[in-house]
């Protein structure tokens, strides 16, 4: 797992890849805060479209990073997750808070 | 006439709590159900489904201590699978209030408290039992579509 974090006007954009798993959500939160703290973004993207597994623990790390996106003043989207991904994330009614973006392709 | 349902396979093993074995118990997982050719659907439910018991044993049962967790898997001659994972950690004392969606014993806000509502969701069958103070069996059963046709 490798997570690839950029930053251009005032959006942080994060490229998540592999699974999303308990194990994995430590290393990728530490690297996610890190910068999240540094440029107090206004926008965070979370761009999905390379994980191919993720289970409630990744909707854990999704909704922790809502919370400080939040507290910092910013917004947080998700952006292309598979089919069974977004499943998990309607179950947990997340949409009400993050929104889902598809088909948009970020640099 | 109904056919009589006979035990195929199976494998036991256990693992240390580690968090590195959720994404190995997934993958012993995914080899022995695809010697029965699963859709990609029903080993994508597999896999979350046995992700969210074993990070269950991980992070709840013992702790983020070290422990030992108990798999096994068995396949029947109707196609269904049994995934057995059981852990001697502390114990779930409300079950019923375990289960419900977004409940979660978490105070960092990290935790989604959808394990159990996931592995309702993507088997056909949940079975918790569990003793304070002894640990925690959880069984799920799941039905695989006969697609033999596409063998």
């Amino acid at each position: 797992m490798n997570t690839e974090i950029s930053y251009t006007n005032q959006t942080l954009y994060i490229k998540l890849r592999g699974d999303i798993d308990h194990h994995s959500a430590k290393y990728i939160r530490e690297d996610i805060d890190r910068e999240l703290y540094k440029y107090q973004p206004s926008t965070v993207i979370m761009e999905l479209s390379a994980v191919d597994f993720m289970d409630s623990s990744g909707l854990g790390l999704i909704l922790g990073r809502y919370t400080k996106v939040n507290l910092l003043g910013g917004v947080l989207k998700i952006a292309n997750p598979n089919e069974r991904i977004e499943e998990i994330l309607k179950m947990a009614g997340t949409e009400k808070l993050i929104p889902i973006e598809k088909g948009v392709k970020y640099i | 006439m109904k056919d009589k349902k006979t035990m195929i396979n199976e494998f036991k093993m256990q693992i240390p709590s580690n968090s590195v074995n959720e994404g190995f118990s997934r993958k012993v997982f995914s080899a022995f159900v695809s010697l029965i050719d699963p859709t990609l659907s029903e080993l994508a439910d597999i896999r979350t489904a046995v992700s969210e018991a074993v990070t269950n044993c991980i992070v709840h049962a013992y702790k983020e201590k070290h422990g030992t967790i108990y798999i096994s898997g068995k396949y029947y001659s109707d196609r269904t699978v049994e995934i057995k994972i059981k852990d001697k950690g502390c114990g779930i004392p409300n079950i019923k209030q375990a289960m419900e969606p977004l409940y979660t014993t978490d105070n960092t806000g990290e935790r989604g408290g959808m394990g159990f509502a996931i592995m309702n969701s993507f088997t056909d069958k949940l079975k918790i039992k569990s003793e304070v103070g002894k640990g925690t069996c959880i069984t799920m059963i799941k039905h695989l579509k006969n697609n033999a046709e596409n063998r």
